[in-house]
């Protein structure tokens, strides 16, 4: 193992931190340098409680959609939750909530992903694509006219998140033969078995090329 | 899910030093095992440290080999042209695993540290050594037919579920692990550990410890290497039974050979006595068959998956005729 990639020359431990357990142990110095006047009068004042709910809440800057937002997430919240109730972007379903029905996947920096088993905390600084945010107002996405086209769902329930599975799948680079689709599409059910049509739906697009 | 302190790290040292100080916080990477773990309470960490800053993201070929930084992805890996042409039964092997959205969050040190899927240690209402030490196996009498054949006792008959694994310790990988004083390197087939007395341990990685490399030494199975996975439905489903082979051909001889197992044992289970068997024979149906029976010695059910007695040696048998191109 090489230290080049052991980089140990910044200054600063970490960005951003929670709650008092942490901040207890770590220098004062860190947590003036994370926000000076809220901490410091209150830990001069021994108002460990407040302190505690400030830290409870972790600010997040994030794109969704191409816009951005300044808020503040707690640790536990997922992505998923934090863009269907925070940000009221519902078109992206809360299916199993495990990681193992894809109907939550969104794209993070480009890649597909569960938003239910990563938190939103964990996205600072990046670029959050949800269903929302493939089509431009009037105009659907042409994976979005090919599923309708192939009648490529019949609930539809599970279909945000194939569609953005079905994206992501192409720019992979995995969508060269039916096969090949039905295994890289294999993390997103679909419980009306529509299955056939979806993988119609997506070589439609494959062979017809593909925007976004 | 309880909620917890969060940090998020920026270097490989003040991780270290957190973990020195902090020794029962968990490090989250993809968090795809963990946070589901989480959501089912059956781990609920008071503190978690994000790693996913670290610049350990690499996967890069250096004179001893493939180096793959603990949180490379897996998809980054399975997509990687050295990887697919140099070392394609990690590729296979981590392609059969998970689903593309899981590969793309999944790293390799948290694949390694992925808990078992035994039903039993998920439901926090049954009984479960590995989640709650001296409550008993609900698994031993219970519904196993996805549990291990190999190396178990009473305590626990989980199974490591790791498809990466698998080829990780087929293909005589090293580990490279890191606290706040010293680097320590060992083999990737030490690195897991059997239930013993001690089921609520995976592995030998202490708390104040993270994994920071696994390292693949060069090898010649690029052109004989084969993963099969035998499970309940096509894809995206966790091995009743997978085998990874490796075969370095000389002709129609065999020089070298790797074997392991997966979903048999509590650890990604190699298959020594097999590849010595192997070595200096001829690619042929009846050695592979032998091989298998080899392989199979000390195997023992506990009911429901009796029918890995079967399945094991068959899978193992297919995975060499396809790694010696024979089917």
């Amino acid at each position: 193992m090489s230290n080049q990639k052991h980089p140990e020359n910044l200054e600063q431990d970490f960005t951003c931190s929670s709650r008092r357990g942490f901040l207890k142990a770590t220098t004062a110095l860190t947590a003036i340098a994370l926000s000076p006047t809220l901490i410091t009068k209150a830990a001069i004042n021994h108002r460990d409680e407040k302190l505690a709910a400030f830290f409870e809440k972790i600010p997040l800057n994030i794109e969704v959609n191409g816009k951005s937002y300044k808020m503040e997430t707690e640790p536990r919240e997922t992505l998923l939750d934090f863009v269907r109730e925070r940000l009221q972007l519902t078109g992206t379903k809360k299916g199993c909530d495990h990681g193992q029905c894809g109907a939550c996947t969104v794209h993070v920096d480009g890649k597909r992903v569960n938003s239910c088993l990563t938190l939103a905390v964990m996205q600072e600084g990046k670029k959050i694509t949800t269903i929302e945010g493939i089509g431009s107002g009037e105009k659907l996405h042409p994976m979005q006219a090919s599923f309708l086209k192939h009648d490529g769902f019949q609930c539809g329930y599970c279909t945000p998140g194939q569609i953005m599975s079905a994206i992501a799948c192409i720019n992979e680079g995995h969508a060269n033969s039916p096969s090949e689709i039905r295994e890289f599409m294999s993390g997103n059910i679909c419980r009306c078995g529509a299955y056939p049509n979806i993988v119609d739906a997506i070589v439609e697009v494959k062979n017809g090329g593909q925007k976004g | 899910m309880i909620n917890f302190d969060y940090i998020r790290m920026q270097s490989v040292k003040s991780t270290v030093k957190a973990l020195a100080k902090f020794t029962d916080a968990k490090m989250i990477a993809g968090g795809s095992n963990l946070i589901d773990l989480m959501k089912r309470n059956v781990t609920a960490p008071t503190k978690l440290i994000d790693i996913n800053l670290l610049p350990l993201k690499y996967i890069e070929q250096s004179k001893e080999g493939l180096r793959i930084g603990a949180l490379a992805l897996n998809s980054q890996a399975a997509d990687h042209e050295i990887v697919k042409n140099k070392f394609p039964l990690l590729a296979m092997a981590i392609n059969a695993g998970a689903s593309p959205q899981l590969r793309n969050m999944a790293s390799f040190g948290g694949n390694m540290m992925q808990r078992t899927r035994c039903t039993y240690f998920y439901d926090t209402s049954m009984p479960c050594n590995k989640r709650e030490p001296n409550s008993g196996c609900g698994a031993l009498n219970g519904i196993n037919r996805m549990h291990a054949i190999f190396g178990a006792n009473d305590n626990c008959i989980a199974v490591n579920p790791s498809d990466m694994n698998v080829a990780l310790i087929a293909l005589d990988a090293q580990v490279v692990l890191l606290n706040a004083k010293k680097e320590r390197k060992m083999a990737f087939a030490d690195f897991h550990k059997l239930a013993e007395d001690t089921p609520n341990l995976d592995n030998h990685l202490q708390s104040n410890e993270m994994i920071v490399e696994i390292l693949i030494p060069e090898n010649n199975f690029s052109k004989n290497s084969y993963y099969v996975k035998v499970r309940d439905r096509n894809s995206y489903a966790f091995a009743l039974v997978s085998v990874a082979a490796g075969l370095e051909l000389e002709g129609k001889t065999i020089k070298n050979a790797r074997l392991a197992m997966g979903g048999v044992a509590h650890k990604p289970w190699r298959l020594y006595d097999a590849e010595n068997y192997l070595q200096g024979k001829e690619i042929n149906t009846e050695t592979f068959k032998e091989a298998a029976k080899i392989a199979m010695k000390g195997a023992k059910g506990y009911g429901h998956n009796d029918f890995k007695l079967d399945l094991a040696p068959a899978s193992i048998l297919e995975a060499l005729m396809k790694a010696a191109h024979l089917s």
